[in-house]
């Protein structure tokens, strides 16, 4: 949907800016109240955003946005603690938090105040991505209270339904107030697992707008950007400042940079070999092999930095043809020892297949070991298909494509699959 | 003064449900952005006369003076009423065709059209 700036209020109504401020504002409120009273930041947020809401179609965009809705949530949130009554039995802790928390930010300096917002959110990120919690949940933790993210937007990210991600929300809150879980920052010993784990759920979070099984565009877009700032976010903090942490963030620029070209203007599914790369942003590529370089330093190799190489080799090749494919096979021989999957190994068969052909490929399609984990992927029987019909074997081909239309669920994916369908039996 | 003055006029009371989902911060700043471009595009063909909107408490009075005063409006009422725009239109036809625009038809909110007494 689409806003039309013909004023220059509307302009002061940046994209997300309300997602982005419940981002911030959680976080900071949160680091007052506590975790154990993080649902009471989120509501006392929601507020604000629906009296801006309702009030500024009437009053119009405040000069400082930002500024309105902080003293609105602190009003609301002192509102509340006198009133004594969402907030039974807390009234006489909460309220001096308030009262301080808010009345040093509002006569703070800016610039210190920032740091306190992005200090108080990098805090957030390891409560959300706390070991406790499921690996979807800090996932969905993360969208809900630092992205600002509704459930059904969540719900949408993830194939779920909206009753099912507000479940998991309240037993993550639940379990983090059982667990008294705090803002504070993870020990020295405990950092680099900590990180390690923050660094999964970015990855987890990148990969569902990256992989496009489904969703719109727009939100898919929206999930890699995300994902990225905060990324940033924690890159940005001396803990954060890790050669892995580059290394993901080296994969999630060197991927982005070149989602636009993934879908021609019909909205059609490219293939690599087909895509116009042209359509890539080399700004962001850039960025991206920064971030490579960056992530050198050290001695350990993460996934991360294998999967940013493969990337990089496509990024580098100013065509399909001229791919380093046997750096590619190298980087995936790696990446399966280090952290295989049937994915990562149809992948690794893909490129087999440009050095060694497709008969070579389909052998190492079959060496796979988890064939099970593949019976019901559909980009299996896409790749055995395409390799088929490369090998001159139209029948075995369209076996696969046919099984592969079986499975496929995205209209986009369905039309490639029923063209190459239509080669075979041509 | 202008013939505009003449012109009939009509209250749209904006009623908003209580009960019902929460939108998302992003949903809420579309509606909200989809609402300032309504109110633009009436204020710019000279339609609204004014418009507020309401803070959600406040008293409600009964019996002589104020015999009885409590916190109103009811935080069980199904909707409240949540802001008013003052229009003048041709007619309450026209007063009708102007609030089907309101993006809050939308969001379950009830757009109720009241014209004004003409004396």
């Amino acid at each position: 949907m689409e806003v039309i700036s013909n004023s220059p209020e509307i302009t002061r109504l940046i994209d997300h800016l309300f997602r982005r401020e419940s981002g911030r504002l959680v976080a900071i409120l949160t680091r007052r109240f506590g975790v154990a009273h993080l649902h009471l930041a989120e509501d006392v947020v929601q507020d604000a955003l629906v009296k801006a809401m309702q009030t500024w179609p009437f009053t119009g965009v405040p000069q400082n946005p930002s500024a309105w809705l902080l003293q609105t949530a602190r009003n609301r949130a002192l509102d509340q603690t006198r009133r004594n009554t969402v907030w039974f039995g807390k009234q006489s802790e909460l309220a001096p938090l308030v009262e301080d928390c808010l009345q040093t930010a509002l006569t703070v300096p800016l610039p210190q105040f920032e740091d306190e917002i992005r200090d108080s959110q990098l805090r957030m990120m390891f409560v959300c991505c706390h070991p406790g919690l499921p690996p979807e949940t800090q996932v969905a933790l993360t969208l809900k209270t630092l992205c600002g993210f509704g459930e059904r937007e969540i719900a949408a990210a993830f194939l779920s339904n909206e009753a099912a991600i507000m479940k998991r929300l309240v037993r993550a809150r639940q379990y983090l107030r059982e667990q008294a879980v705090s803002l504070e920052l993870p020990s020295v010993e405990s950092l680099a697992p900590r990180v390690d784990i923050v660094l999964q759920a970015l990855y987890q979070l990148f990969n569902e707008g990256y992989k496009a099984s489904h969703g719109s565009s727009l939100l898919r877009a929206d999930l890699c950007a995300e994902s990225t700032r905060l990324t940033e976010l924690l890159l940005a903090h001396p803990l954060g400042d890790q050669p892995a942490t580059h290394a993901l963030l080296a994969l999630m620029h060197l991927g982005a940079a070149r989602l636009d070209a993934r879908a021609d203007d019909g909205g059609n599914v490219l293939l690599l070999a087909e895509q116009d790369r042209s359509r890539w942003n080399q700004a962001q590529i850039q960025t991206g092999l920064r971030h490579l370089a960056n992530s050198g330093r050290g001695s350990h190799i993460s996934r991360y930095h294998l999967e940013a190489g493969i990337a990089a080799c496509h990024c580098l090749a100013p065509n399909f043809a001229s791919t380093d494919w046997l750096q590619i096979i190298t980087l995936y021989d790696l990446l399966l020892q280090q952290a295989g999957s049937p994915v990562v190994a149809l992948n690794r068969a893909v490129a087999i297949a440009q050095v060694k052909g497709p008969r070579a490929a389909l052998t190492a399609l079959d060496e796979i070991d988890d064939q099970k984990a593949l019976a019901n992927y559909h980009l299996y029987y896409a790749v055995a298909g395409q390799l088929w019909l490369d090998a001159a074997e139209p029948d075995n081909a369209a076996l696969n494509f046919r099984r592969a239309l079986e499975l496929a669920a995205l209209p986009a994916e369905r039309l490639l699959l029923e063209k190459r369908l239509s080669q075979c039996e041509g | 003064m202008t013939t505009e003055s003449h012109k009939p006029q009509f209250l749209l009371l904006l009623r908003q449900p209580q009960a019902g989902p929460h939108p998302s911060p992003e949903e809420m700043q579309q509606i909200m952005a989809r609402f300032m471009l309504w109110m633009k595009a009436m204020s710019a063909k000279g339609l609204v006369l004014g418009a507020n909107g309401l803070e959600d408490t406040g008293k409600l009075l009964r019996g002589p003076r104020g015999a009885t005063v409590t916190d109103g409006p009811y935080p069980e009422a199904k909707e409240i009423v949540g802001g008013f725009i003052h229009i003048s239109a041709d007619s309450l036809e026209h007063a009708v065709e102007i609030a089907r625009d309101c993006p809050g038809l939308d969001y379950r909110m009830v757009v109720e059209v009241r014209a004004i007494k003409q004396h």
